[in-house]
Parts: C-alpha cells; structure tokens; sequence
C-alpha cells in the first residue's frame, strides 16, 4: 500500500484528541493540566450515577483506583512521567486476574475467589498509568454473545436498555459506550470483544493471535482465546493495544515478534490499499438488511478514499461456525474441569470426592457453560474425536489456506461484524444456535489467529448502532487500524447512548467519532 | 457422521465431565446438544484428505524456559482460598479407588 | 523364577521417573523431596485460573539424555491433555505425551546378556499427594483425604518396555539396569523409596507354543526390586492357576501387598477409562534440532553396559570369570568402576582392583565415588608390593574413602607405616639371628617352622607385620 495522508494531516482530520479520549485525558494528566484523581472520582461517579441501571460492572474497585490515582498525581508532582496512559481509568473484564480483587468470571464457582496474580495484561496497564477502576461482567467463562449467561445478572445496552449489549465482553463495551470508562479490556475467543463493540456502538479490536500475553486471561478455549482493547475511537483502542501487546515468556504461545506500534499508523489512510467485501461475512448467513447497507457503505467510504475495493468469495468461511462449536467446547471443556471444589471456589459436599465434584459443579456452572461442557466432552470422546474434533482442526487448517489466497489478492478483508443490531433481552437465551449464529462474522478470523476489528458505522432503522469489521493477515494490525481510522471518520454520527455517563451526555457530541 | 445424541449418550457425559444434572436438565440439553451438533456435523462436508489438523493458528516451535528457580506462593494465600484445609494441606471427602 | 512348566509369561514394565531437575516441568517452584506441604506451589502448579505452562529446557534434556542411553530415536514430539478428574491432579487433566512421544523405539541390554526393547520414553507430569485419613477409601465410613502439591507438576519420564520380559528375574534385571542407566546419565537419583522411580508390571501368560497374548494385568505398589520380582512371580503363578483351573484371567489393576506377599484387585479393566485425549493447546511443539541432540549425546558418559565391558577387559581376553560377573555388576552400579579401570591401568591385578572396590569401596559408595583415584591407586599398590596386609590396607581403604589423604600418610598414622620400608627386612634377620637351630631345621625343610619365626616377628612388630611379606623376607634369607 502506499501511504495517502501525513500523520499530522491525519491526526488533524481524525479530531482524535476530543476531549474525553483516553489519549487526551492521559496527555492531560501527563503535562499535569488534570489530576487523575479528578478524573477517576467524575468515572467513579458516572459508575455510582448509572452503572445500576446497565450492570457493567461486577466488581467497581474504588478504593484501589483513588489510592492509584493519587500515585500517579505524587509521580507527575514529582517530574516523573507515569506513562502512555496516566490516569486513565480503565475497566477490567472479569476474566483476567488481579491480584487481591475477586474475579470471577461471572460464574458460582468462583464467586469471591481472589487471585494471588495478576494477569500480564493488567500488570502492562499499571505500568502504563492506567487506572482500573473496576471488572465488568460477561457471559459465564465468557461463553456467549448476549452477557445475559452472567450468574450475576446481565448487562444492559446503553442505547437501549431493554436489549443486550451483545456479549461475552459486554460488561466492557457497554461501560466504554456509556462512559463510564474511556477504555477496557476484553477478551475474543469466538468474537466476544467484537460484537458487543458492535451492538453498543464502539470500537473492539481482537489482535493477531499470540500479540497479546494469555497469562491470567481465564481459558475458555485456549488456542481461539485473545485479550484485545474496547474504544471509543480507533486512536484509543490503537493506544491500548500498543500498552497490553508484546512478548510474554510466561505464555508458551506469545509470539515473539509483534507488530510494530498502532497509534501511528491510525492516520496513515488507505490510498491505493486493496480491500476485499467479502460476500459470506456481508450478504449471506441471515445479514440484515440494514447491516448490508452499512457494510455496502463502508466499502464506499474505503474507495472514496483511495482505497480498491472488489468482492471476494471465500466459501470456506461457511464451515467456521460450525467447526467453531467443537473445537472451543473442547477446549473449554478440559480448561473448566480443574473448578472441581478442592482449591478455590465452590463446594457442595458430596458422599466422596467424585460425588462432591459432581455436585459442586452442578451447582456452580450455569445453563450455557454446562452445555459448552458437555459438548466438548462428546467432542472429544473415543469414538466421535476422529469425526467431530479432528475433523475440525482440518477444518481450521482449510479455512486457514482460504484466508490466505485471499490475502494474496488483498490488503484487508471487509465485513459485518454481526448479523443484526442488539436483540432484545430473552430473545435468544433458549435457542442456543440461534444465539451461536450471533457470532458468524467474527468466528473465521479467531480460527486463522488473525486480527480483526469492529467500527460503529451507523444504525439500522430502529436507531441501533451497526459494527463493520476489518480483517487483515497476521501481525496486519497497523494496516488494519488505518483502515478502520477511515471507516471511522467517514462513518454516519452514532447516537449518543440513552442511558450514559452525564459527562457523556452533556459534550454534545457524538460517542465516536470525530469532526464531521 | 455419527448418529444424533441421545439422552442416554447426554448423562454418560455428563459423567465423565462430572457434572449432576437433573431429569429436567438432560431432557432440556439432549435435544439442544443434538440441535448443534446437527449443525456442527457440516464439518463432514469438506473434503480434508489431505489436509493437515491445526492445533495452534501459528507453528511455534520449542518455547522453553530456563530452570531457575523463582519463589512459590505464601501457603496461608494459597489455602485462604481452599474451601477446607486441614494441616497445611486441602481436605477433601473420601476418595474411592485409585486413579483410571 | 520363570514360569511353570509348559507355560511363558509375557512381561511390560512402566517405570515413572521423576527428573532431577531444579524446577518443576512448567513452572519455577522446585522440585525438592521433603518440604512442607503446599510450600512449593505457585498458579501454574495449583492450576489456578488463567495461569499457563512453560516447558523446562532441563527437564527436556534430561528426558533426551535417558532416551539416547536407551538407544532410542529422538523425534519431534507433542504434548497432550490426559482428562480425568483426580484430586491429586490441580487442573484435573495431565500434561503428557502421547501418540507423539520424544523418545521411541530404543533398548536395554542386561548384563546376563539379553536385550530388552524400550517402546518410548516420554515426558509428564507427576501428581500431587493424597494421604487418606480415617477409613481406606475403599469402604464405607467417616474418612476424608489431604493433598499436597508439592509434587504436582514434577516432570516425570515414563519408560514404556516392550512386552518382552520372560520371568520375573529378568524384569528385576531390566528395573535394576535400567536404574543404573537413569543414574548415570544424571537423569534422576534412582530411589525407588522416595518414590522417584516407580514401577508398574504388565503381565500375562500364554502356554508355550500359543501365538496369541493372555489377558494381562497391571501390577502396582512395586517400591523395591525384591517386591517387583516377588510380585510378578506371584502373578505369573495366580493367573497359570486361574487358567489351568479352567478360568479366564480378568483384565485388571491389581495392587502389590509386601506384607501378605499376593496381589490383590484394585479395579477391573474391562471398560477402558475415556480420557479424551488433545493437543495441549497451551504448549507448543517440541523439535530438538539435530545439534541440540548431537551435543546432549556427547554429553553423556559412557552407560552401565559399556562400563562392565570395559572393566571385563581388564581381565584380557578369557574375560572376567562368571564369579566375578556380580562384582563387575556391583561396582558399575554403585559408579565405582572408574577406580577399577585406573588401578588396573596403573599396574594393580585387575582381580585384587575388583575385589577391594566391589567388596570394600562398596560398603560406603557415596564417599567411595569421591575418592582421588590416584590415591586409591597408590594404596592397592602398597597392598601389591605387600607393604600392607590385606586387613591393614582394608583398614587404611576405609579411612581413605571417609577422611582422604595419601593412603601412606594414613598408614603411617595408623602404625602401618613403620614396616612398609624395608625395616621388616632387619625385624626378620634379627629373628633369625638369635633362633640359628630353628633356623637350620627350616632351611632343612621343615616347613611348618615358617610360622615360628613369623610369631617371633609380629610380636617384636606388636601384629604390624604383614605374614605374606615375612614370608617372603625368610624365603629372600634362605636364598
């Protein structure tokens, strides 16, 4: 590709530092223009003014985020800089680690327990100057696409609280798109961080596969999961991205090299980048027909600004879901099986330990993740692994080769990232492959261990917010970003959020986005 | 392709994943299981002959790590988490028999 | 020990060794014997949520090292989940390898000369520990169990034979060869109390003649070479009698009982457990390069079976007799073979070499290891020229092997010394000065008269004397 827009013209034209970006909070904060202690107390606000309307957060860490924030106010007191991200609070899906603070993973069977590590991504956040100011809710072990699988009840969507907010991060995308934190962590296995970006109307970025550490992220499935950044804008998810990625030996599966910095490749345009539709993630597969459109749309914003863009079949893409739905059963159903009430967690007493076992799992999983056990443990079983599991992983590989002659001919795929808008509450909880289809945009690209991204582009006829994704090769997250910074600049304005942060509500401008 | 899940096939899982499902639940999971499973079974269409498994999206090869020694957790952290503890160790009801 | 009459047993031994690894396989706590419990656990050994495996680089040369002293093929290799739930085991599956293992197809040979295939060798991880309180688990009651994970991760080689074992004798061979080789290659400490090497048998029977294998049963609680031999010949002679009784021996997991000497049924077999066996998706493969291999190789010292046959050789070419086949067998196993070879080198007879090391260095091997070779060179050398007796250089060995030193020094502190230089020489002549009519008669033949003058000499030495060397010193007189 060859570069259209200098960065400074872009940064110009992207708006991005309005002023509740994360990037400008944290730069005010640096040059000492705001205390971070100020600006955590107007989130925890925010939290206490509408998180009980929403159910964001399962866990809102106030004291520890004062206590933090006033280190970082001493450090810039002091000369010193607190990093890329000071004082910028963030909200922590409840499936990553933090020492001393309860993480449950929205599950019985670890409510209350309280980790004695970190996860490597939230240790990055500290030593970016981030802020945590609490953990958000999620489906149960982050299996689902509705955050309605939560123990502990489910999140609603800020722009219409009768509806999902999509899931499993749905906790995190629906607090970003509210307000109530700049940024957050989620997590992607199947599309967890996407779609829920999608339906709450921000920006979700699942990175290549190994970018980002695993260690202290809770398994659902081990070799789909991803840890990745939900936004307000490109430019912030790109900042948090470059704060949580890199190498990690304490993870066997983090990739030594790592793509080079996002934040500046947010500006560089799509000039002469070739971008591919592709026809099985846009029109087929039950795609609205508002989202379509959208989608159509974007393909246009890329080509008004310089980009090529032509359709591209990729059959393949049609077997992901379903060879999706044995392989991450399978792994869940190995990574659940140590929630067995010997160590932590639940207990319900048994006769002996098998019965105890039986009985304590009974009790502690829900509906969605039993189900998720159950399938993986016949997946995975003498007789049926050679039909369903391995089968699959040839599947993996098929889908694999597919996106790669694909990449040959582009720079960056082009797609919806879901099949409709935010659905209502209830409206799919019995019908689990109804829920499942849910995530049959974002599934191919976990396969293949590729980035991908959603951006708000538009609503559909009710005013819900639309997501378009960007897909791009391994390591093509630069590329990929700059992409979605010109989707993003050329995308219809997104309604501010009915139920939102009053900070939000009062800027007068739209929750994504900049100058249009 | 294998035949559909009966509810039968649904409680021998159940068993060895350890999980104490009700009536009520294997009637409700037996036919939900064989519904994804229907779908999933789509796998079977495509021609993998001479197709490698994939078991990570990236071929990696011998992550290893020195062997140094690093502290271990506090015991009194790690069995503050333990739903029983009995002289510095977790207690469990009986075990019958051995390992499979 | 082998099989009645008209039948043959058919024997696989499974040996788990546990590595001599600082670390444990995938995490940083150690892997130390004896510790309190619950002291050496961190996320990664408890299994606590989100915490990932790395493989240790020690633990995976060390698995190599025992693969290529058992003549195996090294290849690339992958780890699986084995799924099961156990409460000794934090993340309820083990990491092991499984149709992919890093070591297969080797051998063992045993000093009676026969060959034993290896199948595969591969890496796992060890369990924690369960100690049941109460009741035994196995009936009804009030009992309950602790656990401990300070052995939870530990890496383990398991050591897969062929079925090729014939009788119990020579299945205590192969465990007990086997032991020496996972000692000298500095894989593990070989102790089958401390559990650091176990073993199970596989064995069945079939009539001599018969193509097709018998059903065959696991033997477990194997913690000592005696109950391995005891416990497989009591195996072969239950199932023989099942099947001359005209029954059908029963696949099962059977459990050695030391105390009433039988093996009793822990589980029947007859449904294989479902492990669920898949890639472990947290770990990646593992392929040594041929250098990496090449230079492990190199590394290791020469194995038990090559180090008999080099001591063997000392004895020129009629080879060492039968007799001295245990004592060959003994010094290698004890790693004290090297004092042998240099001794002989330097001129010692080998057999004198071979019998001080096997009889006397072997009372304390651990020390006896340390010892300077040359050091113990020079005291047998003493022993040779008879400046010693047997019982003094047997005394002054074993200050040798516990304090060191110059074994002369040593003798000179013990009162050897004093005669070692030519003074038994004046002690003799002076004997045979002041006794000139027994002398006459002994130089007339009279024989017996050798130990007459002897006893004049070892009182006037205070027993210091060697009898050979005042034997020597009368012969030297009468010219």
């Amino acid at each position: 590709m060859t570069v259209g827009l200098t960065p400074d013209r872009a940064e110009a034209s992207a708006g991005g530092a309005e002023p509740l970006s994360a990037r400008a909070l944290a730069d005010a904060v640096r040059r000492g223009e705001r205390r971070a202690s100020e600006v955590v107390e107007e989130h925890l606000a925010a939290i206490e003014a509408v998180d009980g309307e929403l159910g964001c957060f399962l866990t809102v860490t106030a004291d520890g985020a004062r206590r933090r924030a006033a280190e970082i106010d001493a450090e810039v007191a002091a000369g010193r800089d607190p990093g890329p991200l000071a004082g910028v609070p963030v909200a922590v899906k409840d499936n990553l680690c933090t020492t001393g603070v309860a993480t449950t993973c929205a599950s019985r069977i670890l409510e209350g327990w309280r980790p004695p590590y970190d996860a490597t991504v939230v240790a990055r956040l500290a030593e970016a100057g981030a802020v945590m100011v609490g953990k958000t809710n999620l489906d149960e072990f982050a299996m689902g696409s509705s955050t309605e699988n939560s123990a502990f009840g489910p999140t609603r969507n800020p722009h219409d609280p009768s509806r999902v907010p999509g899931g499993s991060s749905g906790g995190s995308a629906a607090a970003v798109a509210a307000g109530l934190a700049p940024l957050a962590l989620g997590s992607d296995t199947g599309g967890s961080i996407r779609q829920p970006a999608a339906l709450c109307g921000v920006v979700g970025m699942k990175p290549t596969y190994g970018t980002v550490s695993r260690y202290g992220l809770i398994a659902f499935a081990s070799s789909l999961d991803q840890v990745g950044p939900v936004a307000r804008s490109v430019a912030d998810a790109a900042a948090l991205f470059d704060v949580i990625a890199g190498h990690d030996p304490r993870d066997s599966t983090s990739l030594v090299d790592v793509p080079p910095a996002c934040g500046p490749a947010v500006g560089a345009g799509v000039q002469g980048l070739r971008v591919g539709l592709v026809t099985e993630l846009t029109d087929a597969q039950g795609v609205d027909a508002d989202v379509r459109s959208r989608v159509a749309e974007a393909a246009d914003a890329l080509a008004v600004a310089g980009a090529t863009v032509d359709s591209v079949s990729i059959p393949e893409l049609r077997f992901a879901l379903p060879a999706y739905y044995l392989l991450a059963p399978a792994e869940a159903s190995s990574n659940l099986s140590r929630y067995d009430g010997v160590r932590y967690g639940l207990r319900v007493d048994g006769d002996d330990v098998a019965d105890m076992n039986a009985r304590t799992r009974a009790a502690g999983f829900g509906p969605e993740v039993k189900r998720r056990i159950l399938l993986g443990t016949y997946a995975l079983s003498a007789g049926y692994y050679d039909a369903y599991y391995a089968q699959a992983q040839r599947v993996r590989t098929v889908i694999i080769q597919a996106f790669a002659r694909a990449y040959e001919r582009f720079d960056v795929l082009l797609a919806a990232t879901t099949p409709g808008t935010a659905f209502r509450l209830g409206e799919k909880i019995d019908d689990p492959l109804a829920m499942y289809l849910s995530d049959v945009c974002t599934i191919p690209t976990n396969l293949a261990g590729h980035p991908a991204i959603s951006v708000p582009f538009g609503t559909d006829s009710a005013g819900l917010p639309v997501g378009v994704q960007i897909l791009a090769p391994a390591l093509g997250e630069p590329v990929m970003v700059a992409a979605a910074a010109v989707l993003e600049r050329a995308a219809p304005s997104t309604p501010v959020p009915r139920v939102a942060a009053p900070t939000l509500a009062t800027a007068g401008m739209p929750a994504v986005g900049g100058a249009r | 392709m294998p035949a559909r899940i009966t509810r039968e096939e649904t409680a021998h899982v159940a068993r060895l994943a350890r999980l104490d499902l009700t009536d009520d639940e294997l009637d409700r999971y037996a036919p939900q299981l064989a519904g994804v499973l229907d779908h999933a079974a789509q796998v079977a269409a495509v021609d993998t002959a001479a197709t490698p498994p994939t078991a990570h999206p990236f071929p990696l090869r011998n992550v290893l790590r020195a062997d140094v020694p690093v502290p271990s957790l506090d015991r009194q952290v790690v069995l503050a988490e333990a739903p029983a503890v009995e002289d510095g160790r977790f207690r469990v009801p009986r075990i019958i028999g051995e390992a499979p | 020990m082998s099989a009645p009459a008209g039948w043959e047993a058919v024997i696989g031994l499974e040996v788990h060794c546990e590595l001599r690894t600082a670390t444990k396989l995938f995490c940083g706590c150690r892997n130390e014997f004896g510790a309190e419990p619950n002291t050496h656990v961190c996320p990664v050994c408890l299994g606590l949520p989100g915490s990932l495996p790395v493989l240790s680089t020690a633990a995976v040369e060390l698995a190599m090292r025992i693969g290529l002293a058992l003549h195996c093929e090294v290849r690339p290799s992958v780890f699986h989940r084995k799924n099961y739930f156990y409460p000794d085991m934090p993340k309820d599956y083990q990491v092991s390898q499984y149709d992919e293992p890093i070591n297969v197809a080797g051998y063992l040979d045993l000093p009676d000369g026969s060959r034993v295939g290896v199948e595969r060798a591969h890496i796992e991880e060890d369990t924690g520990k369960t100690s049941h309180v109460g009741d035994t688990g196995r009936i009804h009651g009030a009992g309950y169990a602790l656990v401990d994970y300070n052995r939870a991760g530990v890496p383990l080689v398991e050591i897969v034979s062929e079925p090729g074992i014939t009788s119990a004798t020579q299945a205590r061979l192969y465990a007990s060869e086997l032991r020496a080789i996972l000692v000298a290659s500095g894989a593990s400490d070989g102790r089958m109390e401390e559990g650091s090497m176990r073993v199970d048998a596989n064995v069945s029977v079939r009539r001599v003649g018969d193509l097709e294998l018998g059903t065959r049963c696991e033997v477990k609680n194997l913690n000592s070479l005696r109950s391995l031999s005891r416990a497989v010949d009591h195996e072969i002679g239950r199932q023989v009698a099942i099947v001359e009784g005209g029954g059908r021996v029963e696949q099962q997991t059977r459990h050695w009982d030391e105390d009433r000497g039988c093996t009793v049924t822990l589980r029947s077999k007859e449904e294989a457990y479902d492990y669920r066996y898949f890639p472990e998706p947290d770990l990646v493969p593992l392929a040594p390069d041929a250098a990496w291999v090449e230079d492990v190789r190199s590394s290791l010292g020469p194995m038990p079976a090559d180090r008999r046959r080099a001591v063997v050789a000392l004895f020129g070419a009629g080879g060492a007799s039968d007799a001295r086949a245990d004592q060959v067998a003994t010094v290698v196993e004890l790693g004290l073979d090297h004092l042998v070879v240099a001794a002989a080198g330097a001129g010692i007879e080998p057999a004198l070499a071979l019998a001080r090391t096997a009889n006397e260095a072997a009372a304390d091997a651990a020390a006896a290891r340390e010892v300077d070779p040359a050091a113990y060179t020079a005291l047998l050398q003493m022993e040779q020229r008879q400046e010693l007796s047997a019982t003094q250089a047997k005394a002054v060995l074993a200050e040798l092997v516990t304090g060191g030193g110059a074994p002369v020094e040593i003798a000179r502190r013990m009162g050897f010394e004093a005669l070692a230089a030519g003074s038994l020489a004046e002690v003799v002549a002076a004997v045979v000065a002041e006794h000139p009519g027994e002398w006459e008669r002994f130089c007339g033949g009279e024989a017996k008269l050798a130990g007459f003058f002897t006893g004049h000499v070892m009182r006037r030495t205070e027993g210091k004397a060697n009898g050979k060397a005042v034997a020597a010193e009368l012969a030297k007189l009468q010219g």
